[in-house]
């Protein structure tokens, strides 16, 4: 029987699930031990995850080779064609994007739709659809499966976009690269599945004492989560590698697509910082499977360390998230205003400065938390020089708008938003840095509106900017331009309706990860506007998805130079991109990336103007 | 030279109008304590800041798109080829930092100043647990569910948790400080309230189940209020058992879970619950008495009713309480009855 890739590995991961929980309970009843669900449920999670690595194929070269038997390269694979490609074991990295970005977008619906069902609860004071322990599992998982959709998007924008960028045939790594995208598939499985296990109580920062309490649904939000980091790591590694080794001739560092430099900027964070997440997560694990007690304080243990190990991470994690965002909007704004990236050496390092002040800073999670009183102030210094590279990203746009030629198709509509947004998500953000007036806002709705304002405008909108921008390179049709704007001026007024509701009552007293708030606080008006919010954003991506699946049939053909940009894979390949990107073709770098406005020059050119695919076709 | 005239005067108008706008909204609530005051001077600042900042960016793009559109005759039109400048880099990346600079000295100075200590402060042992608060006042040796404060007196709470990690707040103090359990990581919390009122001391930090609940009165009075107050507490409260059954079940936040009411909480109501019929967990039917109340205070997770969590409620009562103050207890359960 010929099952897809996934569908094999989902049943190899259910019934490996199976056996992990039965080892235990075997292990336990040899011991004389009743059977106990936590440590099964855990030990199935893990077993279920490696077997659906195993069902899916991602271990049979790796195994091959460590046999000694032969491997067909990477580049000489015939892969499937169809959309069957997309539901299999790939090694090509443009597949492989896809299947990121399908991942991505399953995610962010679930995520959002966790949001859409607390959001109804807290459209008015009172309990009337929810019980605490599901409203913190929705709130907790809201912002786990979101943060893995983001993970899993800047892996789609990465995976498809860089090799095609610089001129690479593939990722320098095919197997890792498929084996990172597959592992996350079982962990996004095994987080989701904290809901059928009790839920968990935490939110997704699951700070202890209270996370080595309650239900043990947490065990498998930590398993989840641990098992994604290793798609971030070993992601991260491909691309810094790909990048650093595979660029065409003459590309040097300072000449390739600035995209890639906030690619291998990310990647430097994820590929250092996410092992902290993982380290902190697995000692709660642990903590609770076998009464290491790091965390507790009768037992000796100290809860201010999981804090300083979890934001060591998950504030630079703020970075990952938003560098590939602002990468896009730096990578298309040139294309669209018809002028010059302003000052590309600057704004690439601007993303190296970001990546390493980033990791100076996650002390401002914890002004309130009790850390030593001498700590406060210079991390408030840290915090605030962050400020100091993104000033000159926002800067460097302005200056590229400035006298631009700007057209306005709906990839640019994205980045403009995405632009305005993340100002404000940035503007939001030095209240919290300073102590003082951190001690007031930490912890409430503020802080939820600040974030997603860095989101929305660090991913979101450039995600979307994205994805109607490279659509031609993968399908070969444009998306509806009708349906697109209606997306952009559908969610942008809503999305600013929820954030501006959330930062004011959350200014005026509104705490985050409540079920319930007093109405005397008169904050029901201003709730029932944010759900509204949530529901238009909600709306209108539901008429994304629309374009989305109906335009790859029924699209604009668009095979061509459709935004008449200078990167190599627009100026050079057909759309949509062939199967072995440039293989056959050899090009040049002639020019600068962004030298538009520039009559008469290239950046890229094929040698001897030669179309020498045809021939080796 | 023009443009740039135009739009400086376009950035000035709308810098003023958002931060007068962001002024007039009333972005915070009122100024309860001079922590509050000290606070609100760096919001300022910050305002003033993003009200600039702001108009700055959007300014510029918005007139840059509109004023310098491209000409209809000439759809292909490309712009000007301009690819940086490195002064013009150096400048903002510069004049941010010193910015950035001279905002974190004017935080720091911003904190110093709510720190400032008075060795006169009223000393409050403040006890949060899953979902209570509890103030201690050891100079009087009173205990309060209430947060009775005398206005124009600095407090310093020292904070410690029972359980999970709390957080004590009152948004109109705006000060805030996360409660840790750990005999070694009891906290510290100073301000000076200046305003008489009721206010209420929300708990910031996500401790499970009740979190949303886990509030509590704030009262801010006179000095000679405070002192009726202390004189009340400490003499002029009924000795029978059932009154004081009911103080301790109070002061120990077991209403946080059980009403008194009939209503449901994440414990089984108080109301008429001594002599009522229960099935527990372990499905056997039980009718509340004396003894079964006695272990369900000392030993709770022994006969949880159905329905309700296990693991929720502490396991020491038997050692904080003596055998007299839970017959105290008892007696007020059952005077509900």
């Amino acid at each position: 029987m010929n099952l897809s890739g996934i569908v094999k590995g989902i049943l190899f991961q259910i019934v490996g699930s199976f056996i992990g929980a039965g080892i235990m309970g075997g292990i336990r009843a040899l011991m004389g031990l009743p059977w106990k669900t936590e440590p099964a449920i855990v030990l199935g999670g893990l077993v279920g995850a490696i077997a659906f690595m195993v069902g899916v194929g991602a271990f049979k070269d790796w195994w091959k080779m460590a046999l000694g038997e032969e491997v067909t390269e990477a580049s000489e694979v015939v892969g499937k064609q169809g959309l069957s490609r997309y539901f299999g074991f790939s090694l090509d990295h443009k597949v492989i994007g896809i299947q990121y970005g399908i991942l991505s977008m399953v995610l962010l619906v679930l995520g959002g739709s966790l949001a859409l069902i607390f959001r109804v609860e807290l459209a008015q004071s009172g309990l009337q659809l929810l019980n605490f322990v599901q409203f913190n599992t929705l709130v907790g998982l809201h912002g786990m499966v979101l943060i893995a959709s983001i993970l899993m998007g800047i892996a789609a924008m990465s995976n498809y976009v860089v090799p095609l960028l610089i001129g690479a045939e593939d990722m320098a790594f095919p197997r890792l690269n498929a084996f990172s995208f597959w592992i996350a598939v079982p962990a996004s499985i095994i987080l989701m599945s904290s809901m059928f296990f009790g839920g968990f109580e935490t939110g997704w920062t699951a700070y202890p004492p209270l996370s080595v309490r309650g239900p043990m649904g947490i065990q498998m939000f930590f398993l989840g989560v641990f098992i994604v980091g290793y798609s971030s790591i070993l992601g991260a590694l491909n691309l810094i590698a790909t990048i650093l080794t595979m660029r065409t001739k003459g590309m040097g560092l300072f000449k390739m697509p600035i995209f890639a430099w906030s690619v291998l900027a990310t990647s430097i964070i994820s590929l250092t910082a996410t092992q902290l997440i993982g380290l902190s997560f697995q000692l709660v694990m642990f903590e609770r499977l076998f009464g290491m007690s790091f965390f507790t304080p009768s037992d000796g243990g100290n809860p201010i360390l999981f804090q300083h190990l979890f934001w060591f991470y998950s504030h630079p994690a703020v970075y990952i998230f938003v560098l590939p965002g602002l990468g896009i909007i730096s990578e298309l704004l040139p294309v669209f205003v018809r002028k010059p990236l302003f000052g590309y050496k600057w704004v690439a390092m601007s993303s190296m400065g970001i990546a390493l002040t980033g990791f100076l800073v996650w002390g401002h999670h914890m002004f309130t938390a009790g850390i030593e009183e001498y700590l406060r102030v210079p991390f408030m210094y840290s915090t605030l020089l962050v400020a100091v590279p993104t000033g000159v990203k926002f800067f460097s746009w302005v200056a590229t708008i400035w006298q631009g030629k700007a057209r306005f198709p709906v990839p640019m509509l994205f980045v403009l938003g995405g632009i305005i947004v993340f100002l404000l998500g940035g503007l939001t953000g030095p209240p919290n840095g300073t102590v003082s007036t951190d001690l007031h806002l930490h912890d409430t709705y503020y802080i939820v509106g600040h974030f997603h304002n860095t989101m929305f405008g660090g991913f979101i909108f450039p995600i979307f900017a994205a994805i109607y921008y490279w659509y031609p390179k993968i399908t070969g049709r444009r998306m509806s331009e009708t349906l697109g704007k209606i997306h952009f001026y559908l969610m942008t007024p809503s999305f600013f309706l929820m954030t501006f509701g959330q930062m004011r009552i959350g200014l005026l007293g509104m705490r985050r990860r409540i079920a319930d708030y007093d109405p005397a606080m008169g904050f029901d008006f201003t709730q029932l506007l944010i759900t509204i919010g949530g529901y238009l954003i909600a709306i209108s991506i539901l008429v994304f998805f629309y374009n989305l699946i109906v335009s790859a049939k029924k699209g604009e053909s668009a095979t061509g130079n459709i935004w008449n940009s200078r990167s190599p894979e627009w100026d050079i390949l057909p759309s949509p991109a062939p199967v072995h990107n440039y293989a056959g073709i050899h090009f040049n770098v002639v020019g600068e990336p962004y030298d538009y406005g520039l009559i008469g020059s290239k950046y890229v050119e094929l040698a001897q103007g030669i179309h020498q695919r045809e021939e080796s076709d | 030279m023009k443009h740039f005239s135009i739009v400086s005067i376009l950035v000035i108008l709308l810098t003023v109008i958002v931060y007068f706008f962001l002024q007039a909204v009333g972005l915070l609530p009122t100024q309860a304590s001079s922590q509050a005051i000290i606070i609100d001077q760096l919001f300022d600042i910050h305002i003033g800041i993003i009200a600039f900042l702001f108009s700055l960016i959007v300014v510029f793009i918005g007139y840059s798109l509109i004023v310098f559109r491209r000409n209809k005759q000439m759809p292909d039109e490309e712009g000007q080829h301009i690819t940086g400048s490195s002064k013009l880099e150096i400048v903002w990346t510069l004049v941010p930092l010193a910015v950035v600079i001279f905002i974190s000295y004017l935080g720091a100075i911003s904190l110093a100043e709510t720190r400032k200590i008075d060795p006169q402060a009223l000393d409050i042992k403040v006890t949060g647990g899953q979902w209570y608060w509890s103030f201690d006042y050891p100079d009087y040796g009173i205990t309060s569910d209430v947060l009775y404060l005398p206005v124009g007196r600095q407090v310093k709470l020292s904070l410690t948790s029972m359980d999970v990690i709390h957080s004590f707040w009152v948004p109109e103090f705006r000060v805030k400080q996360d409660v840790l359990p750990g005999e070694n990581l009891v906290k510290e919390l100073r301000f000076t309230p200046i305003e008489t009122g009721d206010f209420m001391v929300l708990c910031a930090e996500l401790c499970g189940g009740a979190h949303a609940y886990m509030n509590s009165p704030v009262k801010v009075v006179t000095d000679g209020e405070f002192q009726d107050w202390i004189d009340e507490e400490l003499g002029n409260f009924p000795q029978d058992p059932e009154s004081l059954g009911e103080r301790l079940a109070k002061n120990n936040g077991c209403f946080g879970c059980h009403s008194v009411d009939g209503k449901d909480g994440v414990g089984p109501t108080w109301k008429g619950l001594y002599r009522s019929e229960k099935t527990l967990v372990s499905g056997e039917k039980i009718v509340v008495g004396e003894d079964y109340l006695y272990n369900a205070i000392v030993n709770p997770n022994s006969q949880i009713v159905l329905g309700y969590p296990a693991n929720v409620m502490a396991q020491n009562y038997g050692e904080l309480f003596t055998d007299e103050e839970i017959n105290n207890m008892i007696t007020f359960i059952k005077s509900l009855e």
